[in-house]
């Protein structure tokens, strides 16, 4: 494997959640990605193929998909490293609706965001200096390694508390809020607290690394959400939440 | 079958400390039995104690140790997760308290016999 040549027997999965897996043969390229291979069936073989992708460099999140199973950015993904026998099974995320094809609404996703207050609030004012922050403190720290999330999902499509718990606000949307708790400059940590402490919230997660495990951007999420845990249980004890 | 995502050893950790703890859940009620036993006169505890002499009953003892160590062990991990600040190397915490409680069960059984 490795060099031009020979086939790939790839099968994509085509219509909505009442769909099926359809079989296509695209030939098989030294260095090609996962998308290369769906870009190839979309252009030669079928037209009428529904997939999302648009930075292909890793950067915009919008590619990923499962693949032979597992939830996978496939922009880098290489088809080298995860053919079996030059067989590929391509199928939409789960966890999320299909649209059509390859491409999943993402709505529930970000709503999820939202409803986690995911968005930071600062306090400041234009007319405030820039505040400055050492990057040697444990709370700056604890931002960096998170902040790289490019809201691809994968880790909500690897989350099995998000498949049997629906309502879960999931890895994504919780680490986002770990980054944001300890944002010195944010103004809503406590209401904020209080939106991941719920039924839906940080509690429900079984700590399995499903999320850490597949996240393409090597965040850890289940750290993220064990931070958030620990802030709730202090923050019960004083009685805020 | 347990599908792609989940093939990563801390999802076998998580199935087993479920697993673990719903058998101890079915199986403990029976050691209070035997324990229990004891309050309806020697004698019957006696019968009880020499019947649990018998090899199978020594080796599904075992089971039980295994499956107490397994719980506890791995619910201290997760305790550990939760309320201490985090480490990363979870898989490996997971594989030492699963090979610590085989440990423990077979100096159980070689205590027993
Ligand atoms: S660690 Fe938590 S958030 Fe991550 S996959 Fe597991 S249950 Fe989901
Ligand atoms: S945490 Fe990782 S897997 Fe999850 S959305 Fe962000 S980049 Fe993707
Ligand atoms: S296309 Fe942008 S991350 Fe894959």
């Amino acid at each position: 494997m490795g060099a031009d040549g020979g086939n790939l027997s790839v099968r994509i999965w085509k219509g909505g959640a009442g769909g099926r897996l359809i079989e296509f043969e695209a030939p098989q390229r030294a260095n090609q990605t996962v998308l290369d291979v769906v870009t190839w069936v979309q252009r030669h073989r079928d037209p009428g193929l529904a997939y999302r992708f648009a930075c292909r460099v890793g950067m915009c999140g919008s590619c990923a998909m499962t693949v032979n199973g597992k939830p996978r950015w496939t922009c880098r993904t290489h088809v080298a490293k995860v053919a079996q026998d030059s067989r590929l099974t391509i199928e939409p995320l789960r966890n999320l609706p299909i649209v059509k094809d390859l491409a999943c609404d993402m709505t529930v996703f970000f709503e999820k965001w939202r409803d986690a207050r995911g968005r930071f609030e600062g306090r400041a004012t234009r007319y405030d200096d820039i505040e400055c922050i050492a990057p040697e403190t444990p709370a700056r720290q604890a931002v960096d390694a998170g902040i790289e999330c490019i809201n691809c999902a994968v880790c909500y499509a690897a989350c099995d508390v998000v498949a049997w718990k629906p309502d879960y606000l999931g890895p994504a949307a919780l680490n986002r809020v770990w980054t944001l708790q300890n944002d010195t400059r944010d103004a809503a940590q406590a209401e904020r607290l209080a939106a991941v402490a719920g039924e839906a919230g940080c509690h429900n997660c079984h700590s399995q690394q499903g999320c850490t495990t597949h996240c393409p951007m090597s965040l850890n999420p289940t750290a993220s959400i064990a931070g958030l845990k620990r802030a709730v249980f202090m923050a019960a004890l004083r009685g805020e939440v | 079958m347990i599908r792609p995502h989940r093939h990563q050893p801390l999802w076998w950790a998580f199935a087993l400390h479920r697993l673990s703890g719903l058998a101890l859940a079915v199986f403990l009620p029976l050691h209070f039995l035997v324990l229990g036993s004891a309050l309806n006169g020697e004698a019957v505890f006696d019968g009880v104690l020499a019947w649990s002499d018998f090899g199978l009953v020594k080796l599904a003892e075992m089971g039980l140790v295994f499956l107490l160590a397994l719980h506890l062990l791995g619910g201290l991990r997760l305790l550990a997760l939760e309320f201490l600040p985090w480490r990363d190397g979870q898989a490996t915490l997971a594989a030492v308290a699963g090979s610590a409680s085989a440990v423990i069960a077979f100096a159980f059984l070689f205590n027993a016999i």
